[in-house]
């Protein structure tokens, strides 16, 4: 590991000034930039330690209703938070479906959002190309082994994936990112914090230099309870998504669909929003020609790779199940 | 008391749980130094240039040692080939290149940090070549290797006849695996003087230390090796990888000793791993369901510098009745690290090419492939044209069936569902050798009376520490309490390599026999004391029970200690080395078992669990009926591993593997996990060894892979020839 600074401030404030000199990177639970760091991957000259910022660990109710979940909240007790349970349970299984309990354990929410791709030729520093680590110097991944890689929104620049199941769920759920900077705040939907890859796949996000987010708000709404996530994977736990689905539907009584969002993870740079998903759907009952309707919108225009394109029909039929799941979820009250 | 047997718990397990067990990674030795090696990032070619000038300047850096400045060893640093201790290495005597991830140099430091930062700042160029990477291209050219497991590479019985009733002919592929144990590769290397102490994590100190020695060019006496604890082998540590001696080389050269830890990335390519294989399988039966032919055709890499095959034909020359067997292996160099013995090598891969095709040829026979297999139960071992020393597969076979409930299994392929899931009943035959090999072992009592056992075998977690003070307990009539085994120490009476299933059978006969010697002249100093119950008494009137020493029939004991104390005896040895004798040439010697699995598929998913494992196993006699039936068990979750998700990509290109880390390397979870029933039966090998006990490290992994194959297909109907099943291969 190459030598860095360290500081550990109390408050926001000072966090943001030490974040405004260059090199600086923030660190809270380290369970992604710790094993980056000791790759040779990411070489941050100065670290700061935001684990000790009072105020940015709590999940409270906003006054208009929603809910604000804290950057420094763990994944943990963000997939264990009663109103989370109660309110979003699309969040909390997907949370739920990630890494591992230890892992949950200190990930945050802000890390969650901004950890890397799980590309293995961005991973290792033995493989020289990764435009991503090294802008211009190509992707291996383009004639390599990319059965994991991504499907849509790729470019010839980049082809990873974004690793996140809570990121799939907090985009169908619309929710907002919270983020400061010593120029003042912004929000961002979740759908646009994260980026396709283009010709600058360095840039995941659009956080930009010395900005940290703060919180994550979850808009109140009643697409909760008819929800599911859906991950496929090789093992049963502690393996990323092949693909995933975050399904999420509001049912009028008599079962017809009044709203709907249909969010795919595993598959691009970022979640993938199925925007047609609504249209195809709202107004109508649901039926397997609608679902496979969806199904055929999620993976429009997708381009698969030499080891990918079994992600296709999979990604089909995750679609079909996630939604039907979802509907079902209402009925058992969960 | 029968401790043999017995489920006794694990005698280290408290030592482990409380984290006081010293493994070789927890060593530290006053002014030590830490190692971190630096490995190549090219497949093929030559070393150009080393730039070390900038990390020799960094804090804490004592040396940067290359092929340019190391201590040059006798023979290239191939003096002390002879596996599988000894294997060739390349310990940084010349720029060559032969494959990813290659140690090309080792950096020393007073910290692990510093070494490690030092070590990305040392810059090496390469003139590259065009390495050798694909398999299909590169068994134009394969070879056949010398010998494979001390047999001939191929073998032929009677000639597979041109037509047949039913056949099938298929081609199975397994993929290239990396061990993984737990803790890595870890060794703290200390000269004093010219002598030169290792704590190494090996599953063979005396084969270390030959291999050390002749490697060095020094003394063996010059040279111990010590192993207490070993977090798991799996074969990757039953040979001295390049790791050991440029550990010695890095502490001779800083004059500290030196600590040097593999980091996991570092576990994929320095210190073997399973070949790929690729399985050509014919079989064919009569209208009478009996065998007439069976080919089977083994293609596995090894790579650019040693021979190693995976011999996965092995258990098709004797595993059958059939009067018609070929087989054949054949080697394909490929510019990578040398693959090596792991979990089972060639009966894990081997059975499950050979246990696949006879579920397809059963289906092609329409008879049940439980019944295929019982028709052509051999009498004895027609490779050998030996008898077996026992064969109970049989009994394993239907104790395994109706635990499992294998009768209710409707054959035909997507019959049977739970829910919205597929389910598949398959079964496979396990088998492996049952091996013996020479070893000794020492037996002394202290003057308390504690009775301490010491050789240099090793324990790798399955149990041996245990169940050899289960042996020496019951042969000298103690308790437990008052045994203390000790291994792991190349100072101690020579064992051999903890590899191959042989532990067991090999060092308990030298336990007990050292143990029995000791009894012995017990009983005769007690018989020559006056102040002993026993004295004056023939020594077989003489009984010790509970560690209390008395005549027989005779209510009167005292205990050893006593004894010891009133006759001021401080130390009493024995001695013995026990080794096989002729058996072999008088009975075929292998272990059996019958594995039934049970999967849940989803049927547009594809994803597939693994809901129940049912297993009988004859394995001998059984030595503790819990550390036994843990190993098996562990064995059969490796098998859950290689039929669903162990695999290590190799970069076609670039020759590197991709998926270097446990997080991408799938070995299964707790959750992967269903319910697993393991039995035995538990009756002697009259013929291995005098407790009746072949080894069971290997055999649990055995027929897992062919049992989930043929499950998945009955589930499905897909046939799935290339491992691991993953569920891109159901989406039909």
């Amino acid at each position: 590991m190459h030598n860095f600074s360290y500081a550990r401030p109390r408050d926001i404030e000072a966090a943001l000034r030490l974040a405004a000199q260059p090199g600086s990177q923030f660190i809270a639970g380290g369970t992604n930039l710790v094993d980056l760091m000791k790759g040779g991957v990411q070489m941050p000259g100065r670290l700061i330690d935001i684990t000790r910022v009072t105020g940015l660990a709590r999940i409270h109710e906003l006054p208009q209703g929603g809910l604000r979940i804290g950057a420094l909240a763990t994944n943990a007790d963000t997939a264990a938070h009663s109103l989370v349970r109660e309110r979003y349970p699309l969040l909390s299984q997907a949370i739920l479906a990630g890494a591992s309990p230890q892992l949950r354990n200190m990930a945050t929410t802000g890390g969650n959002l901004l950890q890397r791709t799980r590309c293995p030729f961005f991973y290792d520093i033995g493989f020289r190309e990764c435009n991503k680590r090294n802008p211009g110097t190509g992707c291996a991944a383009l004639g390599g082994f990319n059965r994991n890689h991504a499907i849509l929104g790729t470019s010839e620049e980049c082809i990873a994936v974004n690793p996140s199941d809570m990121s799939v769920a907090l985009v169908a759920l619309e929710a907002v990112v919270q983020i400061r900077s010593l120029r003042g705040v912004r929000q961002v939907p979740v759908a646009e914090f994260q980026r396709l890859p283009g010709d600058t796949p360095q840039h995941d996000t659009i956080l930009g230099p010395g900005e940290m987010i703060t919180a994550v708000d979850l808009p109140g709404n009643s697409l909760a309870r008819h929800s599911h996530y859906l991950k496929v994977r090789d093992r049963a736990s502690y393996a990323f998504a092949l693909v995933s689905v975050a399904a999420a539907l509001e049912l009028e009584a008599g079962g017809v669909v009044k709203d709907a969002r249909v969010v795919v993870g595993g598959v691009a740079h970022k979640p993938w929003r199925v925007a047609e998903a609504r249209a195809l759907l709202v107004g109508h009952h649901l039926e397997l020609r609608s679902l496979e309707a969806v199904a055929d919108a999620a993976v429009r225009g997708a381009q698969p790779r030499q080891d990918n394109a079994f992600k296709i029909p999979l990604m089909k039929r995750a679609v079909v199940r996630a939604l039907s799941e979802a509907s079902q979820a209402g009925r058992t009250g969960t | 008391m029968e401790w043999v047997g017995a489920a006794v718990d694990r005698v280290d397990g408290r030592s482990k749980i409380t984290g006081t067990a010293t493994y070789s990674g927890d060593v530290n030795l006053a002014h030590m130094a830490h190692a971190v090696l630096v490995l190549s990032t090219i497949a093929s070619g030559r070393i150009t240039t080393i730039d070390s000038s900038e990390a020799t300047r960094m804090p804490g850096v004592l040396a940067v040692i290359t092929h340019l400045n190391s201590w040059k060893l006798p023979d290239q640093g191939r003096a002390g080939v002879n596996p599988p201790a000894g294997r060739v290495l390349t310990l940084l005597q010349d720029e060559a290149v032969y494959f990813d991830r290659q140690p090309v140099a080792v950096v020393v430091a007073d910290s692990l940090d510093q070494a490690k930062a030092a070590a990305a700042h040392v810059k090496i160029g390469y003139a590259a070549q065009a390495p050798t990477l694909l398999f299909s291209q590169a068994k134009a050219g394969a070879h056949a290797p010398e010998k494979v497991n001390q047999e001939s590479a191929d073998s032929e019985r009677g000639q597979i006849p041109a037509d047949s009733f039913a056949g099938i002919q298929a081609v199975y592929t397994t993929p290239m695996q990396h061990h993984n144990p737990m803790e890595p590769h870890a060794t703290v290397a200390q000269w004093q003087g010219d002598q030169l102490i290792l704590y190494d994590t090996t599953q063979y100190v005396s084969g270390c230390r030959t291999t050390i020695a002749k490697t060095l060019g020094i003394p063996r006496d010059n040279v111990r090796v010590i192993s207490p604890y070993v977090g798991g082998g799996f074969g990757c540590k039953g040979s001295t990888w390049a790791h050991v001696p440029l550990a010695a080389m890095a502490a001779r050269q800083v004059a500290r000793p030196v600590k040097l830890v593999l980091e996991r990335p570092q576990m994929f390519g320095p210190v073997g791993g399973r070949p790929q294989t690729e399985q050509h399988l014919l079989i064919q039966a009569d209208d009478g369901h009996r065998l007439t032919g069976t080919r089977h055709e083994v293609f596995s890499h090894t790579s650019m510098i040693e021979d190693f095959t995976e011999p996965s034909a092995l258990q098709t020359r004797m595993l059958y009745g059939c009067d018609n067997v070929q087989t054949s292996h054949r080697l394909v160099r490929l510019s990578v690290g040398t693959p090596t013995f792991q979990r089972a090598p060639g009966e894990a891969t081997g059975t499950f090419a050979l246990e696949s095709a006879l579920d397809e040829l059963a289906y092609r026979l329409n008879l049940d492939p439980l019944e295929l297999r019982r028709r052509n139960e051999p009498p004895m071992d027609q490779d050998k044209r030996l008898p077996w020393s026992s064969r109970k597969l049989l009994e394993c076979y239907s104790q395994g069936a109706r635990a499992f409930g294998w009768s209710s299994r409707n054959p035909t392929p997507r019959s049977m569902t739970t829910g919205k899931l597929r389910v598949g009943l398959g079964m496979a035959t396990a088998t492996y050798p049952a091996n013996r090999s020479p070893a000794a072992a020492s037996a002394a009592l202290t003057e308390d009376g504690l009775l301490i056992v010491k050789s240099g075998t090793q324990d790798l977690g399955t149990g041996t520490y245990t169940i050899m003070t289960q042996v020496a307990a019951q042969t000298m009539g103690f308790p437990l309490a008052q045994v203390r085994f000790e291994l792991g120490d190349s100072r101690f009476p020579e064992a051999p390599v903890s590899g191959g299933s042989q532990s067991a059978a090999s060092v308990t006969p030298a336990v007990q026999s050292a143990v029995a010697q000791l009894r012995r002249k017990l009983m005769e100093l007690a018989a020559a004391d006056q102040g002993s119950p026993v004295f004056g008494a023939p020594l077989e009137d003489i009984v010790i029970e509970e560690g209390a020493m008395g005549r027989r029939g005779e209510q009167r004991r005292e205990p050893v200690a006593a004894l010891l104390a009133r006759t001021r005896t401080s130390h009493l040895e024995a001695e013995a080395a026990t080794k096989p004798g002729a058996e072999k040439q008088r009975h075929s010697f292998h272990s059996f078992g019958a594995v039934f699995a049970e999967v849940h598929v989803d049927p547009e998913l594809g994803v597939v669990r693994v809901a129940r494992i049912v297993a009988r196993y004859d394995v001998g006699r059984l030595l503790n009926a819990k550390t036994g039936r843990s190993q098996l068990l562990g064995g059969i979750v490796m098998g859950v591993g290689l039929a669903l998700m162990e695999e290590s990509v190799l970069d076609q290109r670039h020759g590197r593997i991709v998926n270097a880390n446990l997080a991408e390397y799938h070995v299964p979870t707790h959750a992967d996990i269903g319910i697993i029933d393991v039995d035995v039966i538990d009756d002697s090998d009259p013929y291995i060894d005098p407790l009746g006990a072949r080894g069971i490290g290997e055999i649990g992994i055995t027929g897992v892979g062919g049992a989930i194959g043929n499950a998945v297909h009955h589930a499905t109907g897909v046939r799935v020839r290339d491992l691991p099943i993953t569920l891109d291969k159901l989406l039909t």
